[in-house]
């Protein structure tokens, strides 16, 4: 077991070293002169080699880029080049913030799917199965630019029953986490419908109800706690690419979150951010991968008993 | 042979509402031009004073502009019909191209196993850890700029009257390349699974080469899954083409393309709603065909689609 885990981490590594190469590559051929983004474009030859030296962007490519591994090993993401402010503060900064919305959006949206799932999976063909279905597939099919800011101009601004944008009270997180919860809820009752339906054609589910358990007993207390095992798997990876940056709908409602980092950075040719704000989203990624991957074993030991 | 299979998909309500919409806006598309000329559909690009009210702003839905007008003075109807072929183009191109990619990749790594598997499986996760929104900024930023020229200035598709400008073509490559990790794991678990069958195993025995496996008794058997994959993949090109002209990073303007016109009616918002309403409606409804069309079909040929 011990022996596996060394193995799962040596892989996350390499693949968080690989997501840092290709990222690297990417920004390093960015179009424009970077020296001169920095320094503006009033400065002069000499101004434009300082700041090439501070920046060690004199160097060749691949010395630049050993450089990077070694600034990673020690959890430095470099300097914004337009603040100056250290980008792993920055993203820690504004960590409290996507997280406060993510887990509020993961709970609004929970409180919908699950009893959705449930009942579309004990009632399946029903006309009700049969709507949550088509409202699924129409969430999946909208863009959240879109929704956030339809969801603004509707409940915000026409009905004022919400703050419409900034970030100074839990209200203020409201509305954009409805726009999330609008985009997966669908998904998710879906998610639990299919668990669902698996394991309610189980041998100990029919055990169960041959002894007499009330329906609500059997369909929570046995079925539904190991319907969940797999969708919880996948709302591990999903929290994890929220965290890393729900762009549109912060963006949309001004929320100083991740994302609105990355969005700026990215308009801003803000290097250092954008592949600060990328390494630190697909290391929640692949931390939450190999996170899911142990508790798994943890929780189901039918998966242990497999290998 | 194709008969009952024809009937199944007609018979199928999934698979004629997401068909139906998805021809309907095909054929709108390829007549845009046609109806443009012929008078029944303003020009898109056409800028007309009279199409403003007195102080200047967007008409709403009036005075033979059944969609309103923009704050340009163009007709909103004819700007959306005329998107939808920049919007069925790119997205169709970048599915193509997505499809292409995941199909060789998890083939490949299906069929031959061991390290070449290890080695593309990798790959595929790194390019999986980062957020595809942001990986298609940084190479629609890079494939812009002076650093590579991928496309020439312009690509005229005589057949469908289609002018690629700039930016289309390095866009649907973007798209494409960024979506298709996605489909890998899918299509190299079917890979797996077929490499067992006997029928393959027999073929192996009598001597057939790697590639005649490949193309003769594995290939055919894919389709299927192949096709699901496409249609729902064909949503997510489209809904990241809306995304990336949202941002500005997609078709350059005056080239009607759903994403920006919303983006471009944001600052209207307040009194002219429709100028963000109707792109976002074409959008969903767009997105939510193909959706439809690729469950109708997985509900047909009974694919097992995982996650």
């Amino acid at each position: 077991m011990p022996l596996r885990l060394l193995n799962r981490l040596f892989w996350s590594v390499v693949t968080l070293l690989g997501t840092a190469t290709l990222i690297f590559l990417l920004t390093s051929v960015v179009p424009g002169d970077v020296a001169r983004i920095i320094a503006g474009p009033k400065a002069t030859p000499e101004v434009l080699q300082q700041v090439r030296q501070r920046y060690h962007l004199d160097q060749p490519v691949p010395v630049r880029l050993i450089h990077y591994y070694g600034q990673l090993a020690r959890g430095d993401l470099g300097h914004s080049f337009v603040t100056d402010q250290p980008v792993a503060q920055a993203i820690l900064t504004r960590l409290p913030c996507t997280a406060a919305l993510c887990a509020t959006a993961v709970v609004m949206w929970m409180l919908v799917a699950i009893p959705a799932g449930v009942l579309t999976a004990k009632y399946r063909g029903s006309w009700f199965d049969r709507a949550i279905l088509v409202l699924a597939t129409i969430g999946l099919s909208l863009p959240a630019f879109w929704l956030a800011r339809m969801l603004q101009y509707s409940m915000g601004y026409k009905l004022g029953w919400f703050p419409v944008a900034g970030f100074r009270s839990f209200g203020h997180l409201l509305l954009p986490a409805a726009t999330l919860a609008v985009l997966y809820a669908g998904y998710y009752a879906r998610l639990i419908h299919t668990s669902m339906a698996e394991v309610l054609d189980t041998a100990y589910v029919r055990a169960a109800r041959a002894k007499g358990q009330s329906e609500t007993a059997v369909l929570f207390r046995h079925a539904f706690r190991n319907a969940l095992i797999p969708v919880v798997t996948i709302l591990g990876m999903d929290i994890a690419a929220l965290l890393g940056g729900v762009l549109f709908t912060e963006s949309v409602f001004a929320l100083p979150g991740i994302g609105t980092l990355a969005v700026q950075s990215v308009f801003n040719l803000d290097v250092p951010v954008i592949m600060g704000t990328v390494m630190f989203s697909a290391t929640m990624i692949v931390a939450a991968n190999l996170l899911v991957d142990v508790l798994y074993r943890r929780i189901d030991p039918r998966i242990k008993a497999a290998h | 042979m194709l008969k009952p299979l024809f009937r199944a998909l007609f018979a199928n309500r999934l698979f004629l509402a997401g068909g139906g919409i998805v021809v309907l806006f095909a054929l709108l598309a390829l007549a845009a031009p046609a109806l443009s000329h012929a008078h029944i559909l303003r020009e898109p690009f056409k800028q007309d004073q009279k199409a403003l009210d007195t102080e200047g702003m967007p008409l709403g839905p009036e005075r033979g502009y059944w969609l309103g007008t923009d704050n340009l003075g163009r007709d909103v109807l004819a700007r959306v019909v005329h998107g939808a072929r920049v919007s069925l183009t790119v997205g169709t191109a970048a599915m193509v191209m997505a499809t292409v990619i995941g199909v060789a990749v998890g083939v490949l790594a299906g069929f031959y196993g061991g390290k070449l598997d290890l080695g593309l499986m990798r790959f595929t996760e790194m390019m999986m850890t980062i957020p595809p929104i942001l990986l298609a900024i940084a190479l629609a930023s890079l494939m812009d700029g002076k650093i590579i020229h991928l496309h020439p200035a312009s690509v005229h598709w005589h057949f469908l009257d289609v002018e690629l400008r700039r930016g289309m073509v390095s866009l649907f490559l973007v798209i494409g390349f960024v979506c298709w990790p996605g489909m890998v794991r899918v299509i190299r678990a079917q890979v797996l699974a077929l490499k067992e069958r006997e029928y393959v195993q027999a073929a192996r025995v009598l001597g057939a080469s790697n590639l005649r496996l490949i193309f003769r008794h594995i290939m055919p058997n894919l389709l299927p899954i192949v096709i699901v994959t496409a249609a729902m993949s064909t949503a997510n090109t489209i809904l990241l083409e809306a995304g990336l002209g949202y941002l500005g990073i997609g078709v350059p303007p005056p080239a009607p393309s759903w994403g920006a016109m919303i983006s471009d009616g944001q600052a209207y918002f307040t009194l002219s709603p429709h100028m963000v309403i109707v792109p976002g409606v074409a959008i969903c409804l767009t997105v939510l065909a193909f959706n439809l069309l690729g469950q109708g079909l997985q509900d047909v040929l009974d694919v097992q689609q995982k996650r």
